[in-house]
């Protein structure tokens, strides 16, 4: 299957990734070779095939609904590129 | 003591609880060697001042009863460690600081290890041959020019060059094993859920594991034991009682049943891989195991699976490099969307773009059936494939890669062919069993190549035993000359 341009773009769109334009061309090219690969699968028959939903034996474990932390606002800001005492800073949102 | 940093992980804890050595001689040795091994690369993070306080600390006060005490470990830079860089390999997170430790680099450390720096990788650990790190191109200590394979290719690199007596990776397809395979060394992914994942940058969450990666089979069995046990922060973490690996390591393999799998003798593959294939079952069978001709039909399928499963989980996973929280982000555009797109970017890597581009994709509206679906349909033959195998065998015995260490370079501008080279070890990782990757000969050109051991879901002691005795009959003898000393 080929992965064309217009393709490439959309997806871009939808990861937020922005892409160069001179790239795309290359891109297109390695996706298509990879779906090319990938599309060995429809050789299977697997409609009576249930999808794997977990490799694990027991199911996923719930805690009891009880607070084990917090009062660690200051090192969850810490890392973040731009913020002030309290809050992450964003280019505006709204006009 | 000069020759301290040639030996194995347990002889070191041997010396040091004998009161032969101390701790801060141990890393002093180690450190020299660091020092002199710039070239390889390995390297993103020293942390030498925190290492020699940690273990003058621990010769004042040494507490002798822990599993690794007052041993340095450097570990892959994909784990979380407190108030130390965590890169992943990637641009993004060039300058995050954790403020908490990963589950097992934690471990390690309650049984009396220290770090001693954080290991270059794969961007995200997306790699076979570390060449899409951020910060650079690992070499293999066995030859220059060569990769040490990947994802965890500073850490195989660092391991064979005597630059650590041990380390920890993540495997995901293949990124213990096959940098393992690569460089003469022990390398084992554990069965899904054994290790705990809280802290460990996310690549793809339903394949990653972390392990031990090591120069002998007793160290591996050491290593396990420290890291591995219930974690209540991940909830696909096992609830089982500690298993003590090392003390039942043994080499009395009598009457245990190994299968061998048909689909594994894939086309073009070396004879010299072949070969090796033969002598691995020559030792077991040797050594009182008994060999079986098996099938897992669905082994073509396995590749092709893992590029739909583990692209669509890091789609997901990586959606949250959006340079609010932590990482990287860009200077440029002029309102919130263009400073996501623009952060992820120039923040990410070729090949990690790639690959949330194929996730994206075939998560998106209208595809998500065809590829995503019929994914996780063939994933389940595949794992049924095993548990049928499991039926008539304790083991699985395969080679790790199709072909020894190759250029650096060689493979780097066809995706395909770098993906191939996970052939042998994918399977594992979709059907979530454990597996190992034990050194056994070379090629022609003196390369290191491994083979590897597949077992039942928590079969890590049937695996370790099989690989102890493997190891102790193949008469692989490492030939690392250290070039990058002069």
């Amino acid at each position: 299957m080929s992965i064309d341009k217009d393709k490439i773009k959309h997806t871009a769109k939808l990861a937020r990734i922005s892409l160069d334009e001179n790239k795309i061309e290359s891109l297109s090219k390695d996706l298509s070779n990879i779906f090319n690969f990938i599309e060995k699968l429809s050789k299977i028959k697997t409609d009576n095939v249930k999808p794997i939903t977990s490799i694990l034996d027991h199911s996923l474990r719930t805690r009891k609904d009880k607070v084990t932390d917090g009062g660690i606002r200051d090192k969850i800001l810490e890392n973040s590129p731009n913020k002030n005492e309290e809050f992450f800073i964003v280019p505006k949102v709204i006009e | 003591m000069s020759e301290i940093t040639n030996k194995s992980l347990t002889e070191i804890v041997d010396l040091i609880k004998k009161k032969e050595i101390k701790s801060e001689e141990v890393t002093n040795a180690y450190i020299g060697n660091i020092k002199k091994g710039k070239k390889l690369n390995s390297f993103i993070t020293e942390s030498f001042d925190n290492a020699l306080v940690k273990s003058k600390n621990f010769d004042a006060k040494p507490n002798y009863k822990t599993l690794l005490p007052g041993v340095p470990l450097a570990v892959k830079d994909l784990f979380c460690t407190n108030g130390v860089r965590t890169t992943a390999g990637s641009k993004m997170l060039e300058n995050f600081v954790p403020t908490y430790e990963s589950t097992i680099t934690n471990n390690l450390w309650l049984e009396g290890a220290f770090l001693l720096g954080k290991l270059n990788c794969d961007e995200y650990a997306m790699g076979s041959s570390n060449e899409t790190s951020f910060f650079g191109n690992v070499i293999n200590p066995v030859k220059e020019n060569t990769v040490p394979g990947g994802s965890s290719g500073g850490s195989a690199s660092a391991l064979a060059a005597d630059l650590t007596p041990a380390t920890i990776g993540t495997d995901t397809g293949g990124s213990i094993r096959q940098p393992a395979s690569f460089t003469g060394t022990v390398g084992l992914k554990p069965t899904y859920g054994l290790c705990s994942r809280w802290g460990i940058v996310a690549f793809a969450s339903s394949l990653d594991q972390a392990g031990p990666m090591t120069k002998t089979v007793s160290d591996c069995a050491l290593m396990l034991e420290a890291m591995s046990g219930f974690d209540p922060k991940d909830s696909t973490s096992i609830d089982r009682k500690k298993e003590n690996y090392l003390k039942k390591l043994t080499q009395n393999i009598k009457g245990l049943k190994i299968g061998i799998p048909k689909e594994y003798r894939v086309g073009g593959m070396p004879n010299e891989i072949e070969e090796l294939w033969e002598k691995g079952k020559n030792i077991l069978k040797e050594e009182g195991a008994e060999i079986i001709d098996i099938s897992l039909p669905h082994t073509e399928y396995a590749l092709p699976t893992y590029y739909i499963v583990a692209p669509a989980e890091a789609s997901s996973n990586l959606a949250r490099y959006d340079g609010v929280k932590y990482g990287f982000r860009s200077s440029k555009g002029s309102n919130l969307i263009e400073m996501y797109e623009n952060t992820r970017s120039e923040g990410f890597g070729d090949e990690v773009k790639r690959r949330i581009l194929i996730g994206t994709y075939v998560l998106s509206s209208g595809y998500y059936d065809a590829y995503y679906i019929k994914a996780q349909k063939v994933r389940q033959l595949i794992k049924s494939d095993f548990d049928n195998a499991f039926t008539k065998v304790d083991a699985i015995l395969t080679p790790s890669t199709p072909s020894a260490a190759f250029k650096i370079g060689e493979k780097k501008d066809d995706p395909i062919s770098m993906y191939l080279n996970d052939i042998f070890t994918v399977p594992a990782n979709l059907a979530g069993i454990p597996a190992i990757s034990v050194p056994v000969g070379h090629d022609k050109n003196n390369l290191p190549l491994g083979l590897q051991l597949i077992g039942r879901p928590l079969g890590e002691q049937t695996l370790l035993n099989l690989a102890f005795s493997m190891e102790s009959k193949s008469n692989f003898k490492q030939v690392i000359k250290k070039w990058w000393e002069k």
